[in-house]
């Protein structure tokens, strides 16, 4: 199945020594050693410090649904250059090498699965292809999600990993802020549940539209969450940021956000929260 | 007018600095430098009246951008003062404050009540500085929403008017949920039972803009922008140089008539020769003439038409293939 074809052909981002490739990923944080086989067992964060390093959308997946349950939605959409953008390269060069580089066609993995058996549909963005920046696939592959789940009657749970709308789509990006709402509406209109979990980073035109109208939203430990950059912050305001500034510890504090989750507890929170909001009955 | 000599060689001194730390860094401080250096060039010219000749034939994407931001382009609320009879401005948020960057209330335009929102850059140095040349705080927002709730309550057709470089991007901003704000903002105008009419009348900056820019009818006018970015941002991203721009903007197709090939806007509002700036009153006329024209159609339509008519427009966005 495409996961497997996945792990073998994909790295983790942050490799240790040049002798042992395939067995070490040195935390990018404390900076220790992790063997990736015990770094897998514990959901891809740190043993040592806690720090939740970034995953792409297919080790999103294997984390968070239960094995096996997962069945792809996305991957029909493609993109397409409507603006003939040109920069110092063509935005289809672009494109091909994002492709090239985590093997699918745009900044979004669509499909359904269960969290420890409650069925879900499930949207995860790719950070590896292009920042996860939102252009018309990314819209149309969450707004179809976001329909699939209105129409199948499962909850839906986005999991955003984004620098903001595309550049190189310009104004069809930043409609795609509107797009997403409008079939989110849809789904909310069943009266079925909407959780969304975000991961380092989410800003720009994705925390300004479909990752913060969730019914339920969740951020984990760590992340940087914001609409602004807060480099472009530092600059307007011309003073230093508070420490923790824009990250999900800050955002709870502030009520930006109901509860920053450990990865390894994602799922259990997840299926529990769900199963309570869509009246599941267990057998006490 | 002349302009106080030390506001201008503070602004100045402001611009410098921020553009010393833009190179020097490589970051994208646009948000901040750009109005700033509008101001600047405003005063400037207020200093020295001569008029800058009128562009002949099509203006270039770059020139129409600099038309946008021409010091005496008519703002949100001149549009209000040639078209309304009334105007009621409504205060606050309910539960912050008060955001004179995004203002609105119910009035009379050209005759229909309306409920008005509006991004208000200001007329004057001291006006623009308070109003954050239109860049709205999360509390601006929440405003609109309250003022939409009030529409939808009373049936009054919403016109929106357009015109900020962006959210503002500040810390406190933050603090308060921006994000969140735009995202509410944006969904409870898709949610309205009212004729919405928007009109770009200046700069249509990236998720800002959108916050207030999601109704039936989004009109635009001939020399304003609408973009996911602005040119400069773009051009800081690109390039890593903001003076770039003129290159960006053509990349960008950010421009009345690009957007109405791209399907974004249903109509562009012809302004005066050279410019809505050399001739407010006419431009006022265009505008008035055809969101009254927009509302008047809308109005004929059932509250859910309107919504789903909205909600299917939004829905349609964007380009792509697709693979069977």
């Amino acid at each position: 199945m495409a996961l497997d074809r996945f792990f073998r052909r994909r790295r983790p981002q942050q490799q240790g020594g040049a002798d042992m490739p395939d067995l070490w990923t040195q935390c990018p944080k404390c900076k220790e050693g992790l063997y990736n086989r015990d770094l897998e067992t514990n959901a891809f964060v740190c043993h040592k410090c806690g720090h939740h390093l970034r995953l792409d959308a297919a080790q999103r997946v294997t984390v968070l649904l239960d094995e096996g349950s997962f069945t792809q939605l996305s991957g029909a959409v493609q993109p397409t250059d409507a603006l003939a953008f040109q920069d110092t390269e063509s935005y289809p060069e672009r494109l091909k090498r994002a492709q090239k580089k985590t093997g699918r066609p745009d900044a979004i993995l669509t499909g359904t699965g269960a969290i420890l058996g409650v069925p879900v549909t499930l949207a995860v963005m790719d950070f590896a292809f292009s920042g996860g920046s939102m252009g018309s696939v990314v819209g149309e592959e969450i707004a179809r999600a976001a329909e699939h789940a209105a129409r199948h009657g499962t909850p839906l749970v986005i999991v955003t990993a984004s620098g903001g709308a595309r550049m190189q789509e310009s104004a069809l990006s930043l409609m795609q802020m509107a797009k997403t709402t409008v079939a989110l509406e849809t789904l909310a209109e069943q009266g079925l549940p909407y959780v969304s979990l975000l991961t380092d980073p989410t800003t720009g035109g994705v925390t300004a539209s479909f990752a913060t109208i969730a019914d339920v939203i969740v951020a984990e430990p760590g992340a940087l969450i914001g609409f602004a950059g807060p480099r472009v912050i530092q600059q307007t305001i011309r003073q230093s940021l508070p420490d923790g500034f824009q990250r999900a510890e800050f955002l709870l504090s502030h009520g930006m956000v109901d509860a920053v989750v450990d990865r390894r507890e994602q799922r259990e929170y997840l299926a529990s929260l769900l199963g309570l909001l869509t009246r599941r009955e267990v057998s006490a | 007018m002349t302009a106080p000599i030390d506001t201008l060689k503070e602004l100045e001194a402001r611009v410098r600095d921020l553009e010393v730390t833009a190179q020097r860094t490589g970051q994208n401080l646009d948000a901040a430098i750009t109005p700033l250096r509008a101001e600047v060039d405003r005063l400037r010219a207020a200093q020295n009246p001569a008029q800058p000749p009128a562009p002949k034939g099509d203006p270039t994407r770059w020139e129409r951008v600099q038309l946008a931001r021409a010091p005496g382009r008519p703002t949100a609320l001149d549009y209000v003062e040639h078209l309304c009879t009334e105007f009621t401005e409504l205060h606050g948020d309910r539960r912050y404050g008060d955001d004179p960057a995004l203002i609105g209330g119910p009035a009379r335009w050209q005759g229909v009540p309306v409920m008005l929102l509006l991004q208000q850059k200001g007329r004057d140095t001291k006006s623009k500085i308070k109003r954050r040349f239109g860049s709205a705080n999360p509390e601006g927002y929440r405003k609109a929403v309250r003022l939409m709730d009030l529409a939808d309550k009373f049936g009054l057709p919403v016109v929106a008017l357009v015109d900020t470089q962006g959210a503002y991007p500040g810390l406190e901003a933050e603090e308060r949920g921006q994000g969140w704000a735009i995202a509410e903002s944006i969904r409870r105008m898709l949610n309205l039972r009212v004729p919405v009419v928007n009109v770009v009348i200046g700069e249509g900056g990236s998720g800002g803009a959108l916050a207030i820019g999601v109704g039936n009818r989004v009109l635009i006018q001939e020399n304003a922008w609408y973009s996911v970015i602005s040119p400069e941002g773009a051009a800081s991203i690109i390039w890593k140089d903001a003076s770039k721009a003129p290159l960006a903007a053509e990349a960008l197709r950010l421009t009345a008539p690009d957007l109405l090939e791209l399907g974004i806007v249903e109509e562009v509002i012809p302004e005066p020769e050279g410019g809505a700036h050399l001739n407010p009153q006419q431009a006022a006329q265009a505008v008035g003439e055809a969101v009254t024209r927009h509302l008047r159609d809308l109005m004929a339509q059932s509250p859910t038409d309107l919504k789903t008519g909205r909600a299917a427009r939004f829905r349609r966005l964007g380009a792509y293939t697709e693979t069977t």
